[in-house]
């Protein structure tokens, strides 16, 4: 009995060096595949991306005719303006809705009601894209037609408004925490100087939570631009520059995806879906690694 | 003396000692303002809700029709017009389980590197903003990754394999995101006496950490099982097909390097690809999708707040 306890003491400290290896390894994992993703996806774009495409008419023009016969033209103006446009809109219905339920969450319900509708606002983040397109596509094209008259619904709005309700459970959940992080002192002591609710609200809570709700603003936004599938299938897929809420637009991530299939392996069609890919990569980077920046200020200053 | 403790600010004494507590003109407005802010908050959140709860409930009425088991337990049939949806139904598990086979080591290794061994550094914040952006790529990009990497650099063809590694990357940060919660919420005091035993890194991480935290590490895998069996584009082009029939009533009828059928894609086929699918059957396969998300969901949760209820610290 002895010699096996003693057996089984030597193994796990021959063991434990190369299970703080794996560890290691495990740990350092997100930075190999970011890296990795990058690494990948340029290399695809990388034959067209030295050896043809003009970067300056591809960031500048809004057309994108790349299955021309006689005159292949790929420009993505018009798809980054769709993307834009579409979040844009996302944004402007969501973040008002998202930050007020955030506060109604945090500070005007009991307990009871809290839980219910943390686990409600839970479950609607599940929902998965492309059920959140296909609710678009038939509810709330229906919709769209009947109360505003327009011959199709299938519309920047549909979008819009599809990409809204995806992005409200993110800022509601991320803007909760973001109240929550404010000591209770604070509130306490605006409740003594006779402060109401409402106005330790808007006096005290949303001064001080200011970046942490930016910080779930700004993830809304991460979600917007990413969403693949809810677009693809809402927003009309034609290649436009929009001019208002009733123009069928494109985003970057719906030309992949719909394109993807069809473009022949290695061709420039190919190739330059995979440049777009790093372009969706670089801006949803950036706005990542501004949020990070955010998040920072507000632990340096707590 | 009564003036002194009036929450008034009206500059006149007040000499009536019943009026003290009456509200003043100030203290209503105060009042009515704060009824105002309250029901704008309340109408806000309600309006984000009630929706889509009439939506949901909207889509089961428009599926019951086609709503039974043999829906469930055959393929579709006649170019998707008619059938069921066994072979879309089983994929997802398929990539699931292969998918989570690779990301739940993986992740929950990274987060007991980050929460027990990784110190305060630029380096520890390097990684977990490599985690943040990880969680941020959007679900396309992953997809080409998985076109780039999987389907043709390590040549495994569009296949379950090369599908269920592209989900893994993409359920990995929130795997670490999730278990690095849970690990956190072990109080130091249990690592401490651990170590004062004479008990190695290692050691304590495997007997106290682990043990103590494994309800939490489980919630949040579940919570990633049913967001990877809805995803769709990343899916898309590294093994998702239009059409594959599979023998019925065969729960193993997809190789590992098979091409596969999935729920999701699925639904994206029959609303946009192909026209003229009866209506149910569009809303029937969403349903089924939606009715197992948030299934699993609900599981998980349920599974939380019962261990939350346990807890003994």
């Amino acid at each position: 009995m002895k010699i096996i306890t003693n057996v089984f003491h030597q193994l796990g400290r021959w063991c434990e060096p190369v299970i703080e290896g794996i560890i290691r390894l495990c740990g350092i994992s997100a930075i190999i595949f970011v890296f990795g993703i990058f690494f990948f996806v340029f290399r695809e774009g990388m034959g067209f991306f030295f050896g043809g495409l003009d970067i300056v008419e591809f960031l500048t023009s809004p057309e994108w005719y790349p299955t021309s016969v006689s005159n292949k033209r790929y420009g993505v103006l018009a798809l980054v303006a769709g993307t834009f446009s579409v979040t844009a809109l996302a944004m402007v219905l969501a973040v008002p809705f998202g930050l007020g339920a955030a506060i109604f969450v945090s500070e005007f319900c009991g307990p009871k009601l809290k839980e219910t509708l943390k686990i409600v606002i839970e479950l609607l983040a599940a929902i998965p894209s492309v059920v959140w397109g296909f609710i678009g596509l038939t509810v709330m094209n229906a919709l769209i037609i009947k109360i505003f008259k327009v011959p199709i619904g299938l519309t920047m709005l549909n979008g819009g408004i599809i990409l809204s309700l995806m992005s409200v459970p993110i800022i509601v959940s991320i803007g909760e925490d973001a109240l929550k992080a404010v000591p209770d002192s604070y509130r306490e002591a605006a409740e003594a100087l006779g402060a109401t609710r409402w106005q330790v609200v808007y006096r005290v809570l949303l001064p001080t939570a200011k970046n942490g709700l930016l910080a779930a603003v700004l993830l809304g936004v991460g979600r917007a631009v990413g969403e693949t599938m809810a677009v693809l299938m809402t927003t009309g897929h034609a290649v436009n520059m929009p001019l208002g809420p009733f123009d069928s637009v494109r985003t970057l991530t719906a030309t992949i995806a719909a394109e993807l299939g069809e473009a022949a392996v290695g061709s420039d069609h190919y190739r330059v879906l995979f440049i777009i890919g790093v372009l969706l990569f670089s801006i949803t980077f950036i706005v990542n690694f501004v949020t990070d920046l955010v998040i920072k200020g507000i632990r340096e200053k707590a | 003396m009564a003036t002194d403790i009036t929450p008034s600010s009206s500059p006149t004494e007040i000499t009536d000692p019943s009026l003290m507590f009456t509200a003043t003109e100030q203290s209503r407005k105060k009042q009515l303002m704060e009824n105002i802010a309250r029901a704008i908050f309340f109408v806000m959140t309600l309006l984000m809700i009630l929706p889509l709860v009439l939506i949901v409930v909207y889509l089961f009425v428009k599926a019951a029709p086609v709503l039974s088991p043999e829906f469930l337990f055959t393929n579709p049939a006649k170019g998707m017009r008619a059938g069921g949806i066994w072979a879309p139904l089983l994929g997802p598990i398929y990539i699931v389980i292969t998918s989570l086979l690779v990301s739940a080591p993986i992740g929950v290794l990274a987060a007991v590197y980050l929460n027990e061994y990784a110190r305060a550094s630029w380096f520890t914040r390097i990684i977990n903003l490599a985690v943040v952006n990880l969680a941020g790529v959007p679900s396309i990009v992953h997809a080409l990754f998985g076109v780039g990497a999987f389907v043709y650099f390590a040549k495994m063809g569009r296949s379950v394999l090369a599908a269920s590694l592209t989900l893994a990357i993409m359920t990995l940060p929130v795997i670490i995101a999730s278990t690095k919660e849970a690990l956190n919420a072990v109080p130091m005091a249990f690592r401490e006496a651990c170590w004062n035993t004479g008990a190695t890194r290692w050691q304590t991480i495997r007997g106290i950490v682990l043990p103590n935290s494994i309800s939490g590490i489980l919630t949040g895998i579940i919570l990633q099982v049913s967001r990877a069996a809805g995803e769709t584009a990343p899916i898309m082009f590294t093994g998702a097909v239009f059409f594959k029939a599979i023998s019925e009533r065969d729960v193993f009828a997809y190789g590992l390097f098979d091409r596969f059928m999935a729920l999701s894609m699925h639904l994206y086929q029959l609303s946009t690809q192909v026209p003229g699918v009866p209506e149910a059957l569009e809303y029937g396969t969403a349903v089924v999708l939606l009715g197992a998300v948030l299934t699993v969901n609900a599981l998980a949760i349920v599974l939380r707040v019962y261990l939350r209820s346990r807890k003994r610290w």
